[in-house]
Order: C-alpha cells, then structure tokens, then sequence
C-alpha cells in the first residue's frame, strides 16, 4: 500500500486489512471521505448448511447516492437486504451505519428500522386488513413503542405528513379501501408510500418493478431518482432497462461477494461481468 | 380535552353503537334484578331464585371470552389453557372465602377444615394476608398476571407462534392440575376449597348479596368490554393486528411485536383472572378440574362461534353455549358432548368467523 | 455219657444253623426293604430317641430318596402301616405312597395310622432335610435348600454348607449357598468366621444379609477390622440396590417411551407430514386399546381354546380399525381444513368429544380389564431383586419392529417417496402427476393406524378407559414440538426422551412435579432451538 493510502486510511479510523485490495475498492475508499459513508458492510458471511450465500463480502454506501445491485440468481442480493435488515444474522462480519457507531448485525429488525433504514420487499406486502391510509398511519415515522401507542393521538402533522405520502403515490382517493383489495401495481405503490412515512435514511428497493408496466416503471424510476439525495437508496434489481434509466453507479454480486462495481457503462463492458451473466 | 374525549368516544362506538350497547347493559343489569328481588314470590315475572347465580356465571363467563378474544382475535395467539389464569383467580377468591369462615368450619378451627382434615399444624407461608379482601383480590390479579408475563416473555421471545404455543398452553394448564389436585399443594386437593359462608360480611346464600355479585359481575363485564374496546380502537390495536396480519412486516416498520403482544398476552391473562375471582362467590366452589384443557378449549369455542375478532360477539357466543349447555345437561345429559363436538366441527367449517362476522358480511351484502 | 455229648454237638449245630438262617433271613429282608427303609421305621417309633438316632442315621447316609418322607414327617403326613411299613400321603389327598419311590401302594393296606410328630421332631428333622437337600441331584431343589437354610441354618448346618459347597458346580448355587454360610459366619462370635462372612457379603452385595452386617458395623463392635469391614459390605449392598432400582425405572420408563414413541409416531406423520393438528389423535390410541378388548371378548365367547392367541388378531384388527376411522376423518372433515391448523385443532378436538362419548355409552365410563395372554406373564429376573416383566419387553419390541416398519415405508416404497415429496413441496408433486389428496388420506389413516397399534400396546401394560386418549394427547404433542417437524427421528429421539425423564423424575420428585420439570424444560429448550431436535433443512417458518 502507498504512504498516501495508509494515511488515509489512518484518518477514517479503518483497520488497514479490512479493505481487500481490488482495484475499484481502494479507489473508492480514496475517493470518499470519512462523513460522507453511511453504511459500511464489512467482511459479511453467511452460510446456509455448507452453502456460502454471502462469502466475505465488503462494500460501502455514500450518502446520499443511488446504487443499484445486480447479480445472477443465488449471487446473494436479496440475502444482503436480509443482513442489513437484521432479518438474517451473519456467520462473521459487521455492518455499520453512520461513523461506525452502530454495527446492525447486533440488533433486531424493529431496532434497525427504527435507525432509519427502510425495506421495501419483492412481493409486495402490506397489512392487507387495514386501510391504505392505516398502512400509512402504521409505518409513519414515529414512537413505536406499546405503551405510547396505547394513548397516542395522532396529530395533524401526521395527518397532513400521510395525506402528503398519498399524494405521491396516487393513493389519495383510495385511502379507506382495504389494502388487501388492491390491484398488484397499487399494492406496490403503497408499499412505496408506507416507506415513505417511514421516512427512512437508507432505503432498500427489492425489485421494485416486477410486474408492473411500462409507465408504472417510469414513475418509479422518477421517484427513486427523486428519493435519492437526502435519502441513500439501493435498488436490487433484475430489469436491465430499469437499471439503465436510473443508474449511476452499479455494483455486481457473484457467488456472495463483490465482482464489479463502478458506473454503469463500465459495468457493462466488464469481460468479468459478460462471463458471468452470459456464461463462459 | 373534554372535545378530545368525545373524538376519542366516537372512535369507539357511533353514536348509535353507544346506545345499543347501554340499552343492552341497562337490559342486563336492571331487569334481573328488579325481577328477582322487588317482585314478589309468587308473581309470575318473579325469576326464580337460581336464575341468578347462574346469569351471574354467565357474565363471569363473558369476560373471560372477551379475554380470549382480545388475544386470539387481535393478536392471532390462540390460547388453550386460559382456564388456569380464570382459575387462579377463582383460588385467590376462595382462599379469601376460606379464611372469613375460620372458626365456623366443621371442625371449628382457625384453619381451613381440610388442612385439619390432613392434620396440618398451621397455615401454610402462602395462605398468609388472604383474610384481607384488599389482598386477595391484589393476589388473584397479580399472580395470574405475574405467570402470565414471565411464561409470554420467554415463548414470545423465542418465537414461539401458531399451533405450537397453543399445545404449550395446554400443556402448562395441564401440570398445573396436576398440581393442584395434590394434597400436599395445600389448596384443597381435588375437593378444593368450598363451603363458603360470606363474602366481606354479607351471607353468600342471602338473595340480596346473590344479586349484588350478579351486578357487579355485569358492571365488570361492561368496563371489559370499553376497556378492550378502547384498546382495539387505539393505535395499540391496529399495530396488534397488523402483527397478527404480518408480523415481519410490522417489525420492519419499528415495531417491537414482542412487547405488544405481552402486554395483551398479560391484560388478558389479568382478565380473566378477574373473571374467575368473581365467579367462585356465585358457585360456592373452586376445584382443579376448573384447570382441565377441556375446559380452556371450550372458551375458545365460544370465540369461534360468537365471532373471532367481534368483542361483542365473544360475549354472545359465551353466552350462546352456555345456555345451551345448561338447559341439554338438564333435559339430554349424553347428548351434550355430542352437541358440543358437532358445534366445533361446524363452526370451523362453515362459519370461519363465527355468528358475528357471518351477520356482518350479510349486512354488507345488503348494503347496495 | 458219650451219646450226651453227641446230643449236644447236634443241638450246637442246629442251633448255629438256625441262627444262620434266621439271620441270613433277616439280612435278606433287610437287604429287601434297604437299610434306608429300616431307618425310616425308626421314625414312627413312638420312642423320641429312636426317631431322633434314625433321623441322624438318615443324614449320615446321605441318600435324597428320603427326602419325600421327610417332608411328609414335617407335615403330618407320614403314615405307617400295622407291619411297621412307612407311607406318607402327596398333600391334599388321601392314597398312601410308598415312602422312598413315592408309588401308590397296591393293594392299599388298611389300618394305617398318622406318625404322630411334634415340634421337637420337627426341628430335628428340618436340618437333615435341608442337608438331604443339598446334595439332591435336583438343581433347584439345592438352591431352595440353601435359600432355606439362610433362613434356619444352625451350628451344624455350616459344616453341612462348607461339604456342600465343596462339591457344588453351579454359580448360583453356590452363591446362595455361600450367602447361608455368610449369614452363620456373622452370627458367630469366632472374628476370623466373621470376616470370612464379611468377603462373602462384599463381594456378592446381597442385600439378605443387611441387618447382620449393620449390627457389625455399629459402633459396638470393637474389633475395628469387622466394623470396617462390614461398613465397606453395606456400601457395596446399597449402591448395588441403588443400580438395580435404577435400572427397573429405566426399563419402566423405557417401556412407556414405547408407547409413547408410537402415539408421537403417528402424530408426526399426520402433523409432521401433513401439518394437521388432530386432537382426537388420542382416540385412535383409545379405538385400538378398545378394539383390544373387543377381539378378547370375543374371543372369550367363540374361541375360548385360543383365547392365548387373541393378540395376533387384535393387533392387525386395531390397526384396521383406527386406520378407517382415520380415513374417514379426512375425507369429512380434515380435507376441508389444510392451511389452517388452528381451526383443525378445534374441529379435531369436536371429534374427539364425539369418540369419547360413543365409546362410554358402548362400552361403559368405567376401566375395562384386558388381561395378559398367558405367554406375556410373567417376568425376566435378571439380577437379585429385579424383574423385568415380559409385557414390557414385549411392548419395547413391538415399538421397535412398527418404527423400523415405518421407516422402511417411508423410505424404501415408492408410497414413501411420493409422500416425502407432497411434504416438501405439494404443488410440484402434484404437477408431477402424484395424487396428492389420496396420499393424504392414506397418512393419515396410516398416522391413526399407528396409534391403534399404540393402544394395543398400551392395553398389555396400563388401564383402559374411554379417557385414556386424553393422557397420552398433551404428551405426544409435546414430542412432536421437542423433535422437531419432518423427520421420523427427532420424534423417536424426543419420545425416548420425555418417557425416560419422566419416570426417572419421578422417584425424585413425584410425578405432578417431573411433568412440570420436563414442561419448563421444554420451553426453555425451544428457546434455543426452535426448530426442535431435528428439522427438515432450509428455511421453514415454525
């Protein structure tokens, strides 16, 4: 390793072996600096019975960007939403958020989403016995805990804050229908706009797009694009025409760890890459 | 504040719902006993004498379905061995009883007559404070409540869902019979404790202290009834059906499910608790096989044939059944099991959501 | 004077003649009834000292044949006839025997009289024959003997011991003979006899000679080496008593998780396999105890000759009967239920009511009694104080051969395949062609045939009631959350399991509190492990 890379290491606190030494990562991690991480995936393994689903794995989030995931099927994606969730416990690693005080994978899903850190799921899934606006009301950003709810009230704030949430997702005058009665494409949008109230740091989009069509897919696209910024979003998705609309930098899994990462045109002409998606 | 509370009323009940439901208390509460204790004997709207405890068992008997229903309605925990916390509260009570007749027992001695029976020399650590009604009645909810919390704080922990919970609950309703129907467990043995006398004072078999436990049962039953319905209206209860719904997805949204459905688990637990507590005056008796399985899986029939996720409907359906029970024991005594069984069949088959949720789709399939 | 003496010569002669020949006479007669039989004659001389030389000349002689006539002296059954002949009567009856072949005597004589006998010829005689005994060609005529003389053995007697034990082959026998001796030694005052009695005691640990070895060891004794000695004798004796009770709960324990282990069995493949809760599980346990007792019946009523055989037809019978009665369940009501366990566990629990009730109203509320076939009764002493009852074993084994059974189906017949595929994955077995809905009525008429064969065993070794289900249901869920859905051994793993700790709780802490115990260890236990003891692989929801 270079002087220069040691020091700058030295000032953002990182063990030097942490960072194996491909190429795009060191330069990655020289072109950011310390405040601007917001999560950190650290050495993460997960084995599932002798198979490794997750295999060593580093890699890091800035604020407020837009990353897209892609990988073939079983490279681990979904089971990465999983560990930064709190949903699966790695075997070994650590995953932290925001200067390193917080490592997720000591803590539960209620604990980790109330840190910030927003899932929306391949299938879309929502209370189906409440309301479109109670779904809202239920994932609002807000005191979580059971005895608080017992008297709470809600205010207008929050009132305004779900009617707001509506508006963008085109569910206002659908908000006293049973969320179990909706259409796919809309029970996806209220997905959306659940996660919205919640009004995450870090947003994870699984598939956000499976079965919609073409204009449901460019109005996701614009509200990702919109998303990002205040809020650091990471799509995982499979649509290569989705991820070309709205991707900026791409990182691509294989067989549990990180094969590629870098902007999208790179990525594509990345031999590595063609080989595994193609098959060699 | 006062515009607040009137918010907060409506969210329980319309208007019209607040009225149906204080006729109906008025109903229950005033006619009884106006029938039994101001008519005269031999007129014919008199109710007849044994009319009385026996409604008031069924008022016990619908807060402790309320108490079902609030769990296994609104949380999706189905319990199967809430007749050991209905117990509990019975035994707390009795033991009250049995200290007030010290002395007036068949062998007229400071401790209970079975005690002296198995020639035990003096009360056991645990009797001791039950001849203070204050205390009994901390006892029959805190105890209850105490198992409750420590023995849901340990399954819910470890995940423990669905059917495995439910034979847990069994299992555990079941050792305590066991042991309670051991001498040495000094509550009584399978006799258990009865042959009360009085209740702070009163004469337990005086028509008029007969009709007191029976409006208080009733009066307790309606504060149940506003105070699970307060909580299924609040916040609370929506965060505790979207977990019974989807409890992964609730957790991802910030919500810690464990602690909700404690809470619930132990509210409930105390409930019916309190139903048991007040049941044992107006039966005169409290035994072990109050704790047999039979008896807790019998209070879910209820639910189901009232209506899952009704409160008004659990009580319905507790009272449906109990009423039928009471008059086929009578007039068909072998036919009752088989009555019962065929009610669990049908119910789970044909009306999914019992009586309750059967009346409202037909009311909405009405509305045009 | 000459013809005088010649007179006297032939009277010498005649008289040394008829001496000869009387005595050779008397020889031959002897010689005809046998010494033994002049000696028994003796015995019903009325002069005490006369029958006592002739018991004493009895045991000098050291010939079994008496043995026979000597017991029927102690018993009041020894006859003698008006020429002095000794006969004795076999108990209970009236024919006279001869005294040393035991043969009915033909022509029956008349005038016999009862030997008449008193205690003190009774305590005389009880040693010789306990001698006699000894040294009987019978093996377990010397072990009783033996036995016997631990009990009354004397001074004389352990000179008898010592000769008998010289000469004696068999292990067993020996032992016991050795424990008599022991017993004398400790009773004796000489120490070098007591502390040979002490290394017979430690080393055989038999538990007979306690309360010798305790008055040894107390602080009375001066000579430190006896009380040493025999304090080192009680520890063997109890640690050996604490095995052997050790053991028989194990074994009793063993014999439960039997049956257990094929109620749980059934229930797994219904719960496990098909995800259904059936609460009238318990009642096909009950339907084959029930069938049991039908077939006995019947037997008792049309084939009162085979009535030993009554468990071959009731076992297949049992399994038929709980196996339709399985079928039948799903086809009506079980098969609209799938998905939803909950509502299953209520409908189930109706059934459950219904069985009940229908068999108390057959069959009365009260227990019926089903009793051992002849070849079930009866026990195996493998040690000293501990028995183990051929039923149990029996239903060990039988647990043994309907699991291996199971397996095999499972996973050695194509039946067996195609119902490990309907558990995995339902929807492609049925795209494979597989008739999921008959696979699921055959588990679970195989899963309830099962526990009727559960209640067959159940009726060889427990009470038959119309609650017994009930008993058995609480338990056999308990093994099936333990061991873990999907896979046929955590079952078999947790029902060894639960059955054994349970009875072995139960000299401890009763049996109320070892259900508690093993209740609270299967909540904590789940608290770990979840998913139980074995579970299928993957990620599968509990």
């Amino acid at each position: 390793m270079t002087p220069d890379l040691e020091m700058a290491l030295a000032a953002r606190d990182l063990p030097s072996s942490s960072l194996v030494p491909k190429a795009e990562s060191s330069a990655h991690a020289l072109s950011s600096t310390r405040a601007s991480l917001v999560l950190w995936v650290e050495e993460i393994t997960v084995s599932f019975d002798g198979f490794k689903a997750l295999n060593d794995l580093t890699l890091t989030l800035d604020r407020g960007e837009l990353r897209c995931i892609i990988g073939p099927n079983g490279a681990g994606k979904t089971t990465l939403m999983d560990v930064i969730t709190g949903k699966t416990r790695p075997d070994h690693g650590a995953v932290y958020l925001e200067n390193r005080l917080f490592d997720l994978t000591t803590m539960s899903e209620c604990q980790i989403a109330a840190l910030g850190i927003g899932r929306k799921f391949q299938r879309p899934t929502v209370f189906g016995g409440h309301t479109v606006f109670e779904n809202c009301e239920l994932a609002l950003r807000g005191k979580k805990g059971a005895f608080s709810n017992l008297f709470s009230r809600m205010s207008k704030a929050d009132r305004s804050r779900i009617d707001e949430v509506l508006e963008t997702v085109g569910l206002s005058d659908r908000r006293g229908e049973l969320a179990g009665s909706l259409a796919h494409g809309h029970k996806q949008w209220l997905e959306i706009g659940m996660l919205l109230a919640q009004d995450p740091k870090v947003l994870l989009v699984d598939e956000p797009v499976a079965g919609m069509n073409h204009a449901e897919m460019e109005r996701t696209a614009q509200l990702l694009k919109r998303l990002a910024g205040e809020r650091t979003v990471v799509v995982v998705e499979h649509d290569m025409e989705f991820i070309r609309q709205i991707a900026r930098k791409v990182t691509v899994l294989h067989e549990g760890s990180v094969l590629a990462e870098g902007p999208m045109e790179k990525i594509q002409n990345d031999p590595r890459v063609i080989e595994v998606y193609l098959g060699a | 504040m006062l515009a607040r509370v009137r918010q907060r009323l409506l969210e329980m009940h319309t208007t019209r719902a607040w009225a149906a439901l204080l006729s109906a208390a008025a109903l229950v509460l005033v006619v009884l006993p106006l029938s039994n204790g101001v008519m005269a004997p031999n007129s014919a709207l008199h109710a007849p004498d044994y009319l009385v405890p026996l409604l008031g068992k069924f008022l016990c008997f619908g807060i402790s379905a309320l108490s079902v229903d609030i769990i296994w309605g609104f949380a999706g925990i189905l319990s199967l061995g809430h007749g050991l916390f209905f117990a509990l509260g019975g035994y707390a009570m009795g033991m009250y009883l049995m200290r007030s007749i010290a002395g007036e027992g068949v062998y007229r001695s400071v401790l209970p007559d079975f005690m002296v029976f198995l020639d035990w020399k003096s009360l056991p650590w645990y009797w001791r404070g039950f001849d203070s009604f204050p205390f009994a009645m901390m006892m029959a909810l805190l105890g209850p409540g105490l198992l409750a919390f420590v023995f849901g704080y340990f399954a819910f922990r470890s995940k423990i869902k669905g059917v495995y919970f439910s034979i847990v609950t069994q299992a555990l309703t079941y050792a305590a019979m066991l042991l309670f129907f051991q001498n040495s467990a000094g509550f009584g043995g399978n006799n258990g404790l009865t042959d009360f006398k009085h209740i702070l004072g009163f004469p337990l078999h005086a028509a008029t202290t007969r009709l007191g436990l029976y409006v208080v049962s009733g009066v307790t039953l309606l504060l149940a009834y506003l105070a699970c319905r307060y909580i299924t209206t609040s916040k609370f209860g929506r965060v505790l059906t979207a977990i019974r719904d989807a409890e992964l997805k609730a957790r991802f949204c910030g919500y810690e499910s464990t602690n909700y459905k404690l809470f619930v688990w132990t509210f409930s637990a105390v409930l019916c608790a309190l139903a048991g507590a007040l049941y044992v005056p107006q039966v005169g008796i409290i035994n072990p096989s109050e704790m047999q399985p039979s008896n807790s899986i019998e209070m879910a029939i209820w639910v189901a044939v009232g209506g899952r996720g009704s409160l008004a409907g659990a009580v319905l359906g507790a009272w449906l059944i109990n009423g039928g029970k009471s008059w086929l024991t009578a007039a068909f005594p072998s036919a009752w099991l088989y009555v019962l069984g065929a009610l669990f069949i049908l119910v789970t088959l044909f009306l999914p959501k019992g009586i309750a949720g059967a009346w409202s789709q037909l009311m909405r399939k009405r509305r045009p | 004077m000459k013809r005088t003496s010649r007179r006297h010569a032939h009277h010498l002669w005649a008289v040394l003649i008829f001496v000869t020949i009387v005595a050779a006479s008397v020889a031959s007669e002897a010689k005809a009834g046998g010494p033994l039989e002049e000696v028994l004659r003796g015995l019903a001389s009325p002069d005490g000292e006369v029958v006592e030389r002739s018991l004493n000349e009895l045991a000098t002689l050291g010939d079994a044949s008496v043995v026979a006539a000597l017991e029927a002296l102690c018993d009041d059954r020894l006859r003698a006839g008006p020429d002095g002949t000794i006969y004795y009567t076999a108990p209970r009856e009236r024919t006279l025997r001869n005294a040393l072949s035991g043969a009915v005597a033909n022509p029956q004589p008349t005038g016999a009289r009862e030997v008449e006998v008193n205690n003190q010829v009774r305590r005389q005689a009880l040693p010789v024959l306990a001698q006699l005994k000894l040294r009987s060609p019978s093996e377990s005529v010397r072990l009783a003997a033996a036995k016997e003389l631990e009990e009354r053995g004397s001074a004389e007697t352990a000179s008898l011991l010592r000769g008998a034990l010289n000469v004696e082959r068999i292990a067993k026998v020996r032992n016991a003979m050795a424990v008599a001796l022991a017993r004398l030694d400790l009773e004796s005052t000489d120490p070098d006899r007591q502390l040979a009695g002490l290394v017979v005691a430690r080393t055989l640990g038999t538990p007979s000679l306690q309360s010798d070895l305790k008055r040894l060891a107390a602080p009375t004794t001066t000579d430190e080496r006896i009380r040493k000695g025999a304090r080192q004798a009680l520890d063997v004796i109890d640690s050996r008593q604490q095995w052997v009770d050790l053991i028989g709960a194990l074994f009793h324990g063993l014999s439960l998780a039997s049956i257990l282990l094929l109620a749980a069995l059934g229930l797994a493949v219904t719960f496990g396999l098909l995800g259904v809760i059936n609460m009238a599980h318990g009642e096909m346990l009950m339907l084959g105890a029930y069938t049991t007792y039908a077939v006995q019946i019947a037997f008792e009523r049309w084939f009162p000759g085979s009535i030993r055989f009554y468990l071959l037809a009731a076992v297949p019978l049992a399994f038929l009967t709980a196996l339709f009665a399985g079928v039948v369940l799903e086809k009506t009501i079980i098969r609209f239920l799938y998905g939803r366990p909950l509502e299953t566990l209520l409908a189930t629990w109706g059934i459950s009511l219904g069985l009940i009730q229908t068999v108390r109203l057959v069959f009365g509320a009260q227990n019926v009694a089903v009793a051992n076939p002849d070849w079930l009764g009866g026990g195996a002493e493998i040690a000293e104080g501990l028995v183990l009852p051929y039923n149990r074993i029996a239903v060990i084994l039988f647990a043994v051969v309907v699991t291996v059974a199971v397996w095999a189906l499972l996973q050695r017949t194509r039946l067996g395949l195609q119902v490990r595929a309907v558990t995995q994955n339902r929807s492609m077995a049925s795209c494979l062609g597989i008739a999921t809905s008959r696979i699921d009525m055959w588990m679970f008429g195989l899963g309830s045939g099962i526990a009727g064969l559960g209640g067959v065993a159940l009726s060889q070794i427990g009470n038959v009631g119309p609650e017994l289900g009930q008993t058995y249901i609480i338990d056999s869920f308990m093994v099936v959350v333990l061991g873990g859905v999907g896979r046929l051994a955590g079952t078999i793993v947790a029902s060894l399991g639960l059955g054994l700790l349970n009875k072995t709780l139960e000299p401890f802490a009763g049996a109320v509190l070892g259900k508690i115990v093993v209740l609270a260890f299967i909540i904590l236990f789940i608290q770990r492990r979840p998913q139980g003891i074995f579970t299928l692989k993957g990620r599968i929801e509990v």
